[in-house]
This record gives structure tokens, C-alpha cells and sequence, in this order.
């Protein structure tokens, strides 16, 4: 039974790095809503999975957290305001996503060795897992680093906390509970003041393109 | 008890106003509600210094000397910031750059962002620390592009997404700590609180920890503004109203700072090296070189005094990471006197640029002529900032570069070289603002600037006369972080 449980976490997580790759190449900013919210549903899941695994309770109080906040009501918010903005249907000029797609691998790469020797300290269930969730930290750094359009950067942001959360599962099943509520709450706030913010830059600048805000640098 | 007043009083502020911001009496409720919190703080500090430390509520909240003194600092140029800007919003919705719906968020935000530093102070939990870090980071960004310009969308933006990137970074940090700690304490909500940890730092993972503080360095540093990571900081500091550059660089970067000694304090338990020391002072130097090099070439008033904060948070981060009780006591007397005096400069600072109608400090000329109080602040805050004696700021970077002398000699000549660079770049610039020729109109309302004085008076206290009981706490303090 333990050994199903972590072959199926090992999917899981396997399916958390192809997402994190499908954003980083994804540039429908629709789409990659949708695949943040699938990456969230991934994490509920594996969360679940874990939780029944070790018998850990609290962890499905995450798990109906993550399941909450980022398949329900971050999507939603997310949805409401590409249409309130009218950029449902943007499409992103990327240059060159084999090169991204490259650098992305080096980075997984990157991420395993750093892991391995964490991840040897730990005995938790979920340990060999803890490569694929710095390697999804890095990739949404990259995804962040490579759009010049702030919803995507935005979502990037959001999937990078995504990453940490499932390394704070996979190394010593999740952090306490107060601290996961109150990094919620801040994702949550967070969120609401993007919103906003999102609405003044469209007012100032007439998009939400990044490429205006180039102005204040050093000469 | 005082622990709850602390907290609950800029909290109840913030709510407060938001419903009654657009009043004609909301700048004065911010500033009673700032002088209640810092009469607890008052409170606090007293019962401090005769108790020693101790924590409440579970263990939730911790107070030593060391958090102690920072919180009444907060306290205090939180208090006297809200009683600079009741004239200068004034002014400022006077020139037509601020709506009645603007000021009520500025309001409401500014004590909640001192309530979010006064938590991250007080708990002595080392999650909700970051919780209320990455909340400080949310009531400010607000605030930085409270104008609306597209030069203060871009500065918040831009904090935005630098110091939330900086913090996943520390955020990862504390999930290795807790990773560490959960294998020595046992899971659950005890095994993140500080003094828990400072009991047991002996036996934690080396390997984990330094992997830990690697991370916290870089996430906090972010906020702290050390080189390279301090691209936000210049951008959120000009383009943002003065009142919140007076606190951002008065007390929010003290505060992250003092995160990454707590932090230090673990690490250096566990590895028993100076591998967290040298990590600090490698970034305070590098801080201290670059931001004197910018100095020069600045063309923006609060541009200018913000690299130059930038350059003294290196210098207080290198302080800490000789460690030592000199270089420790130095510290945290640098830490004092660079926020009372950086704050009295941006008050001074403030009122200046509205005299001239612009930041640019080619087209602020005779401040003296057209305004004795605001060019004599400027000045004598400026003597103050670059380290002239009598004032504090003197005292202590003496204290800081003669312990690096003994313990760090090749450090000296750079930190010389970066110190009198920064001179000949701030001070040429404060002559030509102050003397010369006049410029500039009348102000619809008179200045605050009896918060400067008292910062500047404070200051020079300090340079001449360290009351005993001050020197003694801030002894005990340095006794505790090594």
C-alpha cells in the first residue's frame, strides 16, 4: 500500500514539472490560467495522497486549502479580470521557446543536485520528490524572467508559491498550520492588490504590457 | 499585555481609517493613533528593562533587548513620521496631486504597515515572521503608487515583484529551517519558534542550516536592499510620497534586517564557524562600495538619499557580520541613529522639493533664503548623515571602522575609500540646495518641522552622551546575538 501511495505521489509530481514546462511554453494567457489551476488540482491531489499515506491530518486541511484557494477562487479572480481588462484572448509574442525550454531543462537538472543531499535527510514518504518541486521554484522564476506581460508574470509569481508549497510537503509534510494559513491570507491580499493594480496600469499606460515600464534605470 | 496594545492599536487605526480616511480629521487620528502605539511601546520597553526578556501567549510573542529597542524606534518614527505628514498631505492635496479617496488609503495603509512591521518584531514565530514581512511588502506597494504616475506605477511594480520574488527566496529559507528544527523538536507549531530553536541550535543539521541562511540572506536581503538585490529600492523611495520613504528607509529596512540576525544567531549556533558572518559582511561591503559609487552620479533628490540608505544598511550588515560585542553594539547604535536621521532628511527633504515643485536638485537652489528651518535641517541632517562629530552617526561608524581595522584590516580602505566618496557626493550637492541663489513659491500650509529637530536633537544625544541605562541595553543586546 505504502509503496502505491509513492509511486503515486511520483506521478503526481511528474505531472507537476510537465505543467510547469507546458507554462513556460504556454502563451495564451486563457490557457495558462487554466494550467495554473490544473497545476493546483495536481497539488490538492498528491496533497490528499500524502496525508492518507502517512496519516498525517492536518495535512488535508492544506490540501482542502489548496484545493480552495488556488483551483476555485484564484482561477476565478484570475478569469474575471483577463475578461474585465479585455485581454481573454491575448496572444504573447515569446522569443525563441526551444532556447526557454533549454534553459528550463538545465535548470531541472540544476535543482535535482541541489536537492540530493536534502532530500537524503529526510524521512518523509514524499522525500525523492523534493528535486521536482525546486525544479518547478526555478522554472516559474524563469516563466517570470522570460514574459514581458504582467498577467503571465503575475501567474508565474503564483505558480512559484505553488513549488514552495509542495517542497514544504515533500521534505517534512508541510509547514505549521498557522503559518499555512497566514501565507494564504498573503497570496489572498496579494492577489486583491494585483487586481487593482492591474486596473492603474491599463489607466496610465493603455495595456498591461511591461515594455512601457522601462523608464526609471540608472544612466 | 502591552504586547496586545502594540498590535492592536495600529490595527484598529487601520480599520478606523479606512471608513473615516476622507474626514477632514484623519491625519490627526493617524497621528493619535501612532502616539497610543508608542506609548505601549513605551510601556513595553520599560517593563523590558526591568524584567529582562520574556514571551506571552503561548510562546507566540518573544521580547528581548534586542527586539525591544526596535520597537520602540518603530514606534517612535512611526509617531513623528504621522506628524510630518499631516501638513505635507496637505500641501500635497493642496497642489492637486492627491484625492480625498487617496489620502484615506494612505491613511489606512500606514498603520497597517506599522502594525505589519510591529508583528514581524514581536512574534516569535519565525513563519508568521515572514507572513507579516511578505504583508508589509502589500500595504506599501499601495502606497508607493498612491500618484499614479507612470513613474510610480513602474517603482511599485517593479517592489512588487522584486521583494515577492526575494521573499519566495526567504520563504524557502524558513521551510529548510523548519525542515531542520521538525527533526530536533518534533512537528508541529513549536518547532518554528525562535526561542524554541535558540535552545536546541546546537544540534540542528549543519549542511541544512547553511543551505537555510543562504536563502533567508538573499530573500530578506532583497527587502534589506543590499547590492545586487537592491534595484527596487531607489525606484520605490523617490517615486513614492515622503512620509512612506521616511518609513520605508527609516524602519522597514531595519526590520528585514533584523530577521536575517535572528536568522544568524541559528546559524552560527549550529555551524559553530563564521560562515553566516562572512556571508554579511561579504554583502554589507559590496553594499557600501556600490551605493557610494551610485551616490555621485544621482540627479534626484530622495534618489540620492536612498542609495544612501542602502549604503549605511551595508554598513550596519557588515557591523553584524564581524559580530563581536563592539561591532554588535555599533550595529544596533547605527541602526538607531541612521533611522532617526535618514527620516529627518526626508522630512526636510520633503518639504523642499515642494517648495521647488520638482525632485530634481538642479532646480532646488537657496533653500536658506527662502526657508531658513528647511535648509538648516537639510544641512545639519545631511552634517549628521555623513558621519561629521558631534552627531551619533559619527560615534558609531567609528566604532564600526576601528573594530574592522583590528579584526578585518584589508577591509578598511574600501570602507574609507566608500565613506569619503559618498561624502564628496552628498555633501557638493547639499551646498548647492541650501546656498545660492532662491528659487521656489510659498507653501499653502506651514511645514512640520519640529519632528526634524527632535530626530537631529536625538542624534547629537547620541554622538555626545550615551545615557548609561541606554548603553547597558544595548550591551545586553549584543550579549545575546554574540
Amino acid at each position: 500500500m505504502l509503496n502505491f501511495a509513492g509511486q503515486l505521489i511520483n506521478l503526481f509530481a511528474a505531472m507537476l514539472l510537465l505543467i510547469s514546462f507546458a507554462m513556460l511554453s504556454q502563451r495564451r494567457v486563457l490557457s495558462l490560467i487554466n494550467l495554473f489551476a490544473l497545476q493546483g488540482l495536481v497539488l490538492a491531489v498528491s496533497t490528499t495522497v500524502v496525508a492518507y499515506s502517512s496519516s498525517q491530518h492536518h495535512l488535508y486541511y492544506s490540501a482542502g486549502l489548496t484545493l480552495l484557494l488556488k483551483v476555485l477562487v484564484l482561477p476565478w479572480i484570475l478569469h474575471r479580470l483577463i475578461r474585465k481588462l479585455n485581454v481573454k484572448w491575448d496572444v504573447e509574442t515569446m522569443f525563441n521557446i526551444p532556447t526557454t525550454m533549454l534553459v528550463g531543462i538545465v535548470l531541472v537538472v540544476f535543482a535535482f543536485n541541489l536537492a540530493a543531499p536534502i532530500s537524503q535527510m529526510a524521512g518523509t514518504i514524499t522525500r525523492g520528490t523534493l528535486g521536482i518541486a525546486m525544479a518547478c521554484v526555478l522554472l516559474s522564476f524563469l516563466m517570470m524572467i522570460t514574459r514581458s506581460k504582467a498577467v503571465p508574470q503575475v501567474i508565474g509569481f503564483l505558480a512559484m508559491e505553488n513549488g514552495l508549497f509542495f517542497a514544504a510537503t515533500s521534505t517534512s509534510y508541510g509547514m505549521p498550520m498557522v503559518v499555512e494559513l497566514g501565507i494564504a491570507l498573503d497570496v489572498l491580499i496579494g492577489m486583491f492588490i494585483l487586481g487593482i493594480f492591474f486596473f492603474q496600469i491599463r489607466e496610465t499606460f493603455d495595456s498591461l504590457d511591461l515594455k512601457h515600464m522601462e523608464k526609471l534605470k540608472e544612466d | 499585555m502591552e504586547i496586545i496594545w502594540i498590535l492592536a492599536i495600529p490595527l484598529t487605526g487601520g480599520l478606523l481609517l479606512a471608513l473615516f480616511g476622507c474626514r477632514s480629521f484623519a491625519p490627526e487620528l493617524n497621528a493619535m493613533m501612532s502616539f497610543a502605539t508608542f506609548v505601549a511601546s513605551v510601556f513595553l520597553a520599560i517593563r523590558v528593562v526591568n524584567d529582562g526578556s520574556f514571551s506571552a501567549y503561548n510562546e507566540q510573542f518573544f521580547v528581548d533587548s534586542f527586539n525591544v529597542f526596535l520597537v520602540a524606534l518603530t514606534a517612535f518614527v512611526s509617531f513623528t513620521t504621522s506628524l510630518f505628514s499631516r501638513p505635507y498631505m496637505r500641501i500635497e492635496q493642496a497642489h492637486g496631486k492627491l484625492s480625498i479617496n487617496m489620502l484615506r488609503l494612505y491613511h489606512s495603509m500606514y498603520q497597517l504597515f506599522t502594525f505589519t512591521m510591529l508583528l514581524v518584531l514581536l512574534t516569535n514565530n519565525m513563519g508568521i515572521m515572514w507572513v507579516a514581512m511578505e504583508a508589509a511588502t502589500l500595504t506599501t506597494v499601495l502606497l508607493v503608487s498612491l500618484y499614479r504616475t507612470p513613474a510610480s506605477l513602474e517603482a511599485a511594480w517593479k517592489y512588487f515583484i522584486l521583494c515577492g520574488v526575494g521573499l519566495a527566496q526567504a520563504l524557502f529559507g524558513t521551510i529548510l529551517l523548519y525542515f531542520a528544527a521538525e527533526k530536533v523538536l518534533g512537528a508541529g507549531g513549536t518547532a518554528l519558534l525562535w526561542t524554541h530553536l535558540d535552545a536546541v541550535k546546537h544540534q540542528l543539521e549543519p549542511t541544512v542550516l547553511s543551505l537555510a541562511f543562504v536563502f533567508l540572506l538573499v530573500g530578506y536581503g532583497t527587502k534589506v536592499g543590499l547590492a545586487p538585490l537592491h534595484s527596487w529600492l531607489p525606484d520605490a523611495h523617490a517615486e513614492g510620497p515622503t512620509p512612506v520613504s521616511a518609513v520605508l528607509s527609516g524602519l522597514l529596512l531595519n526590520v528585514a534586517l533584523y530577521v536575517v540576525v535572528r536568522s544568524k544567531v541559528l546559524v552560527d549556533g549550529a555551524l559553530g564557524t563564521h560562515f553566516a558572518g562572512d556571508l554579511m559582511m561579504g554583502f554589507g561591503l559590496l553594499s557600501v562600495i556600490m551605493a557610494a559609487f551610485y551616490l555621485s552620479r544621482q540627479k534626484d533628490v530622495k534618489r540620492m538619499f536612498a542609495y544612501s540608505s542602502i549604503e549605511h544598511m551595508g554598513l550596519v550588515t557588515f557591523a553584524f557580520g564581524m559580530g563581536g560585542p563592539v561591532a554588535t553594539f555599533a550595529g544596533m547604535l547605527h541602526m538607531t541613529v541612521h533611522s532617526l536621521t535618514k527620516s529627518a532628511i526626508f522630512f526636510a527633504v520633503g518639504h523642499a522639493t515642494q517648495k521647488s515643485g520638482t525632485q530634481l536638485m538642479e532646480n532646488i537652489r537657496g533653500l536658506i533664503s527662502t526657508n531658513p528651518t528647511i535648509g538648516w535641517g537639510l544641512a545639519i541632517g545631511t552634517l549628521a548623515i555623513l558621519g561629521m562629530p558631534p552627531f551619533g552617526v559619527f560615534a558609531s561608524e567609528f566604532l564600526i571602522i576601528t573594530t574592522a581595522m583590528h579584526a578585518y584590516p584589508w577591509t578598511t580602505p574600501f570602507l574609507l575609500i566608500a565613506l569619503g566618496v559618498a561624502f564628496a557626493a552628498i555633501f557638493s550637492r547639499m551646498q548647492e540646495m541650501v546656498f545660492g541663489p532662491a528659487t521656489g513659491q510659498r507653501l499653502p500650509h506651514p511645514p512640520a518641522l519640529i519632528p526634524v529637530f527632535v530626530h537631529l536633537g536625538l542624534v547629537l544625544l547620541l554622538g555626545l552622551y550615551i545615557p548609561p541605562y541606554l548603553a547597558d541595553w544595548y550591551r545586553q543586546a549584543a550579549a545575546l546575538i554574540g
